[in-house]
C-alpha cells in the first residue's frame, strides 16, 4: 500500500466512520469530517514531493487482482496528468467543508459524508488506470454529486439533480460499451498494455471501429466538460447546487471531461481524433463564445459562472484537440487554474447567499462598503478568472492560445476574444455587485469575511498568484507526460487528418494501407 | 435404451430437496387441519426449517452430481445454481411474510404449503432433463402460485390478478405442450439430448422451428418476456406483495433456467433459427418495460414493468448462446433475486395494513424518518439502476459482454442506453425518499421487525457482495453454464 492508497481510503474511511457517527453531533461529524479531509489533504502533498518530474511512465503504482475473469485489476498510479487533478480534488475537499460548516443544518452526517465519497471518486477517476475501475469511479463520483444537489441544493434542485444524472449516466453508457468492445479485443482493461499493444500493433481497429469507438468515449466525456451543445445540464446543475457542490462540480467533476479527452481519445483512437478535430474545435470555440455571451445576460450570479465555466472549458478542448505540445501542455494547465479559480468564485458567491439570501444581482450593490475583504478576494478570483497576467489563468489560456496558432491561426482569432468577453461580464458583475449604492438589506446582512471563512479562501488566492507567477512548479510533470501523449497519437494512425486529393473517404484508405 | 426399473440409492439423495419440500408441504396441509387456530407462526416457522433443510441437501446432492430416474433429472451445477437460487428466494419469502399474514389476518397454514409446492415445482424445473418433466415442473409451480396470487380472497385486485394469472398462464401452457408434443413427433425424443441428437442430425428444420417457437411463446409468458408480457403489471400489482416479490424471482428464475437449458441444449444446433426471436424479444421487453415503467405512480406496478425490463437483459444473454451469455444470465437472475426481493421488502415494510401506501410519493420523506430502511432500499434501487459496486451492475456489465463477444452490437448499445432510461424511474423513488418532506405513510411507519430486518440484510448484503466480490459466484456459474455434454 503506497501514499496514494492512503489518499484513496482516506476519504472512504471517513465516509464510513462518518455514517457510523450518531447524526445529533454535528460539531464532531464536521470536525472528524474536517480531519479525514485534511488527512487526504497531507498525503496527496506527499504525492506532489514524491513525485519524480523527470522520471518518465506512472509513478505510486498499486496492481492487484480485483476479479480474475473477466481480468480486472485495481490498478492505479499517477503521471503529470493525474498527479495535479488528484491534489486539485483532495485540496479543494477541506475547503468545501470549511465553507459549509454553517450553511448546511439539516442532515449534516450525510451531507459531509457524500462530500467524502465524492472525493473518493474523483480520486479514483484520475488514479484509475484499469478502464474498468475507471468507469466504476466515474459512476461513484455521480452518486453523492446527485444526492448534494437533490437534498441540499436551492428550488428546482430536483430538477436539476436528475437532469444531471441521466445526462451523464446516457452518455457514460455508450462508453461502457465501447470499454466492454476494447476489452473484448485487446483481452485486458490495463490501460498501459492497451497503449503498448496499439503502439506495437498487435491491437489495431479498421477506421470505422476507431471512430465508432472514439465517439462513444467522445460523447461520455463531452457532456462531463461540457462542450458546446452537450452543455445543458450545467447551467442548472450549477445554479441549484449548495456553494460546495458547485465548487467540487465545476473545478474537479468538469476535468474529469477534459482528463479522459486527453486521457483516452487522443491516444487510444488518435487517427479519429485527428479527423474529428476541426469539427470538435468549431464546437469548442462556439462554447467559449457562447458561454461568455449567455455569462453576460445572466441575472443569476451562480449561473453566470456556470456558463463562465462553459466558455473556459472550451479553452481547454481547444488546446487538447490543437494537437500541440503548447496547447495540450496549456490546457492540463488551464484545467488547474480554472478549478481554483472558478472554485474561488463559487466559494465567495457562496458566502454572499449565506449573508443575503439570494443569488440574483439585482439585490446586491455597494458590497464594497459593509464588506471590503470581501471584495478584495473577489477582486483579486475576478481578475484571475478573466486571465489577467500574473494570476493563474493567464497561463493556460496564453499557452492554449499559442498552440492552436501553431495548429490553426484562424482558430485563435477566434478564441482570443474569449478573454475579452470574459472580462467584460466579470468587470459588469463586479461593478453592479460591489459598487454603487448599498441598500439597507445590504447595509444589515453583508458582513466582512470571518476567520474561518478567510481560512477557504486564502489558499486558493495563494495558488491563482503562485501558478500565475511561477508555473514550473507545475509544468515539468505535465509537459513530460503531454509530450508522451502527443507522441501515442502519431502511432497507428489508421486514416489521415488530410484525405490525399481524389480518395473521398478516409477509411479506403486506411483500408488500402 | 434399457430402462432402469429400480432407481438407486444416490437417485434418491439427487431427488432429496424436492422429496423433503413436498413432505414438508404434505405435512403443512395435514397440520393446518389438526392445530388450533391460534398457532399462527408455527407453519411459518416448519416451512423455514423445510427450506434450510432443502439447501442443504441441494448441496448435497451437488456432492454425487449426475442423472437420476432414467435421465428424467439431472443434478449439475446448473441445477445446483438455481436449485439454491430459488430455495433461498422462498426462504426470504417466508420471512417476508410472517408480518405480513399477520398484518392482513390471512390464514397461514395454506399459504406456507402452497410455497412450498411452489418451489418444489422450481426445483423440479431446474434440474429436469426431459421435457415431461420439466412440464410437470412447471405445473406443480404454477398452479401454486396462481392461488397464492389470489390468496387475500377479499381484495379484489388479487382476485383480478390471480384469474388474469390463471387464465393466461394456462394459456401459455397450453402453447408449450403443443412445442413438446411436436418435437416429440419430430424427434421420437423428450429427453433434452434425444432431440439435440436427432436435430444435429439433419431432421426438418422447419417444424422443429415451429416447436422451438411455441415452447418459445410458453416459455416468454413465464419470464413476463415481450409480447407475452401484458399479463405481468396487473398480476404482480394486485398480487400480495411476498407474492409478487416470488413471483419476479424465484419463479422467473426458475423459468429462465429451463429457458436457458431447453434452448442452449435441445435447439442448440438451430439457435441461428431462434436467435432473432430472442433478439427481437429482447430488445421489445427492454423497451416496453423501460418506457411504461416511467409514467408509473404505484411503486408495485412500477416495479412490475421494471421486471419486464429485466427480463429483457436476461434475453440479450440468451441471445447471446453461447457458455458466457448462459453463466451471465446466472449471475445476473441471482442479482435480479437479492436486488428485487429487498426493494419488495421494503415495500411491504412501507404499504400498511391492507397495501394501502403503494404511491411512489408515500416514500416521502423516508430517509428522515428511517434512515436506515432508506439506505438499503437506495442500495436495492442503486443496483436495479446498474451502478457500479453493487451485484445489478456486474450483472449488466455480464450480459452486455456476452453480447458483444456474440457480435450483438446494436442489441448492446440499444440495451445499454435502455438502461439509462430505466435511471429515471428509479431516481424518482431516491428522489421522493431523500429530497421531499415526510408523508402519511412515513409518518406512522413501524420499526422493522426482526423478520423484515433479516429478509432485508440478507438482500443488501448479497447485493454488495455480488458488486465487490462476483469472482466467486461467476466462476461457480461458468463452470456451470456448459449445458451440452
Amino acid at each position: 500500500m503506497n501514499l496514494l492508497d492512503l489518499v484513496l481510503a482516506v476519504p472512504l474511511a471517513g465516509f464510513i466512520v462518518l455514517l457510523l457517527l450518531p447524526k445529533q453531533g454535528q460539531q464532531t461529524i464536521r470536525g472528524v469530517s474536517l480531519i479525514f479531509s485534511l488527512v487526504a489533504f497531507a498525503a496527496s502533498l506527499g504525492l506532489a514531493f514524491g513525485y519524480h518530474s523527470d522520471a518518465p511512465g506512472q509513478q505510486f503504482v498499486t496492481d492487484i487482482t480485483w476479479i480474475a475473469s473477466p481480468n480486472i485489476h485495481y490498478h492505479v498510479a499517477l503521471d503529470g496528468l493525474s498527479l495535479w487533478l488528484t491534489i486539485l480534488a483532495t485540496f479543494l475537499t477541506p475547503i468545501c467543508i470549511l465553507i459549509s460548516w454553517t450553511f448546511i443544518q439539516i442532515r449534516a452526517k450525510e451531507y459531509y459524508a457524500f462530500l467524502l465519497a465524492l472525493e473518493f471518486g474523483l480520486v479514483g477517476v484520475f488514479a484509475a488506470q484499469d478502464l474498468f475501475l475507471f468507469y466504476v469511479f466515474w459512476e461513484i463520483a455521480l452518486v453523492p454529486m446527485y444526492f448534494l444537489i437533490g437534498i441540499w441544493g436551492h428550488e428546482r434542485r430536483i430538477y436539476a439533480a436528475v437532469k444531471f444524472f441521466l445526462y451523464t449516466m446516457v452518455a457514460s453508457m455508450l462508453m461502457l460499451t465501447a470499454i466492454i468492445y476494447v476489452y473484448n479485443r485487446a483481452g485486458t482493461f490495463n490501460y498501459s498494455d492497451i497503449m503498448e499493444m496499439l503502439s506495437n500493433g498487435r491491437l489495431s481497429f479498421t477506421g470505422g471501429q476507431q471512430m465508432a469507438l472514439f465517439l462513444a468515449f467522445f460523447v461520455a466525456f463531452a457532456v462531463k466538460v461540457p462542450l458546446f451543445p452537450l452543455h445543458t445540464w450545467l447551467p442548472d446543475a450549477h445554479g441549484e447546487a449548495p456553494a460546495a457542490g458547485s465548487v467540487m462540480l465545476a473545478s474537479v467533476m468538469l476535468k474529469m471531461g477534459t482528463y479522459g479527452l486527453a486521457r483516452f481519445c487522443l491516444p487510444m483512437f488518435p487517427g479519429a481524433a485527428r479527423y474529428c478535430a476541426p469539427w470538435i474545435v468549431v464546437l469548442a470555440i462556439i462554447g467559449i463564445l457562447y458561454g461568455a455571451l449567455v455569462a453576460m445576460v445572466q441575472p443569476n450570479m451562480k449561473k453566470l459562472v456556470a456558463y463562465s465555466s462553459v466558455s473556459h472549458l472550451g479553452f481547454v478542448v481547444l488546446g487538447i484537440f490543437s494537437f500541440t505540445q503548447l496547447g495540450l501542455d496549456g490546457a492540463v494547465y488551464q484545467m488547474l487554474a480554472h478549478g481554483i479559480s472558478t472554485g474561488a468564485l463559487f466559494v465567495l458567491v457562496g458566502y454572499l447567499y449565506e449573508r443575503r439570501h439570494s443569488l440574483a444581482i439585482a439585490d446586491y450593490g455597494g458590497v464594497a462598503t459593509s464588506a471590503p475583504w470581501l471584495s478584495v478576494a473577489f477582486m483579486i478570483t475576478m481578475l484571475a478568472s478573466i486571465g489577467l497576467p500574473t494570476l493563474s489563468n493567464f497561463v493556460g489560456e496564453f499557452l492554449v492560445l499559442q498552440g492552436s496558432a501553431k495548429a490553426n491561426f484562424t482558430w485563435t482569432i477566434f478564441a482570443a476574444m474569449g478573454p475579452i468577453l470574459s472580462a467584460c461580464y466579470m468587470l459588469w458583475l463586479y461593478q453592479r455587485v460591489f459598487f454603487g449604492e448599498v441598500s439597507d438589506e445590504v447595509r444589515q446582512h453583508v458582513f466582512d469575511l470571518k476567520p474561518r471563512e478567510w481560512a477557504a479562501v486564502v489558499p486558493l488566492i495563494v495558488m491563482m498568484v503562485w501558478m500565475g507567477m511561477y508555473s514550473q512548479s507545475f509544468l515539468p510533470a505535465v509537459t513530460r507526460t503531454t509530450a508522451r501523449i502527443l507522441d501515442q497519437t502519431q502511432v497507428n494512425v489508421q486514416f489521415r487528418v488530410k484525405a490525399p486529393a481524389g480518395s473521398a473517404m478516409p477509411t479506403e484508405v486506411a483500408h488500402a494501407r | 435404451m434399457p430402462v432402469n426399473v429400480a432407481p438407486g440409492g444416490v437417485e434418491y439423495i439427487r431427488f432429496l430437496p424436492e422429496i423433503i419440500l413436498i413432505a414438508a408441504g404434505t405435512l403443512l396441509m395435514v397440520l393446518d387441519v389438526i392445530l388450533r387456530k391460534g398457532s399462527r407462526d408455527v407453519y411459518g416457522r416448519i416451512s423455514m426449517v423445510a427450506l434450510v433443510a432443502a439447501l442443504g441437501a441441494s448441496v448435497l446432492a451437488y456432492q454425487s452430481p449426475g442423472p437420476a430416474f432414467s435421465d428424467l433429472l439431472i443434478v449439475d451445477g446448473f441445477a445446483t445454481f438455481f436449485r439454491v437460487l430459488v430455495i433461498g428466494v422462498g426462504i426470504l419469502t417466508v420471512l417476508l411474510s410472517f408480518r405480513f399474514l399477520n398484518r392482513e389476518g390471512a390464514e397461514t397454514g395454506e399459504y406456507h404449503a402452497l410455497l412450498l409446492f411452489s418451489v418444489a415445482g422450481q426445483c423440479v424445473m431446474v434440474s429436469a432433463n426431459e421435457l415431461i418433466m420439466i412440464f410437470i415442473g412447471l405445473e406443480i409451480s404454477s398452479i401454486s402460485s396462481y392461488v397464492l396470487a389470489g390468496y387475500l380472497r377479499d381484495d379484489k385486485r388479487a382476485n383480478e390478478s390471480a384469474l388474469k394469472y390463471f387464465l393466461l398462464g394456462s394459456f401459455a401452457t397450453a402453447f408449450f405442450l403443443y412445442g413438446v408434443a411436436l418435437a416429440y413427433g419430430m424427434t421420437g425424443s423428450t429427453l433434452l439430448t434425444g432431440i439435440r441428437a436427432a436435430v444435429s442430425g439433419g431432421s426438418a428444420p422447419v417444424f422443429i422451428g415451429v416447436a422451438a417457437a411455441l415452447m418459445f411463446v410458453g416459455l416468454g409468458f413465464k419470464v413476463s418476456a415481450a409480447p407475452f408480457q401484458i399479463w405481468a403489471p396487473d398480476v404482480y400489482q394486485g398480487a400480495p406483495t411476498p407474492v409478487t416479490a416470488f413471483l419476479t424471482t424465484g419463479s422467473k428464475a426458475a423459468a429462465f433456467a429451463i429457458f436457458l437449458r431447453i434452448f442452449s441444449t435441445a435447439f442448440g444446433p438451430i439457435g441461428s433459427v431462434w436467435e432473432p426471436l430472442v433478439w427481437g424479444s429482447a430488445l421489445l421487453s427492454m423497451t416496453i418495460g423501460n418506457f411504461a415503467a416511467l409514467t408509473q405512480s404505484n411503486i408495485k406496478r412500477l416495479l412490475a414493468y421494471s421486471s419486464i425490463a429485466h427480463a429483457g437483459y436476461v434475453l440479450v444473454a440468451l441471445a447471446a448462446r453461447s457458455e458466457v451469455g448462459t453463466s451471465a444470465a446466472m449471475f445476473y437472475l441471482a442479482a435480479y433475486a437479492f436486488m428485487n426481493v429487498g426493494a419488495f421488502a421494503v415495500v411491504s415494510h412501507l404499504s400498511g395494513k391492507g397495501e394501502r401506501f403503494l404511491k411512489v410519493d408515500d416514500f416521502a420523506g423516508l430517509a428522515t424518518r428511517q434512515p436506515g430502511t432508506a439506505a438499503l432500499l437506495s442500495i436495492f434501487l442503486l443496483s436495479l439502476i446498474g451502478v457500479p459496486l453493487t451485484g445489478g451492475f456486474f450483472g449488466k456489465f455480464y450480459i452486455f459482454k456476452a453480447a458483444l463477444d456474440a457480435h450483438l452490437v446494436w442489441l448492446t448499445v440499444l440495451g445499454l442506453l435502455n438502461s439509462a432510461v430505466a435511471a429515471y424511474y428509479y431516481l424518482r423513488i431516491l428522489v421522493t425518499m431523500y429530497m421531499r418532506e415526510p408523508s402519511d405513510a412515513t409518518a406512522e411507519l413501524e420499526p422493522l421487525s426482526a423478520g423484515l430486518r433479516v429478509a432485508l440484510a440478507i438482500p443488501a448484503l448479497g447485493t454488495l457482495f455480488l458488486g465487490i466480490f462476483p469472482a466467486w459466484v461467476l466462476a461457480f456459474a461458468g463452470k456451470s453454464s456448459a449445458l451440452v455434454r
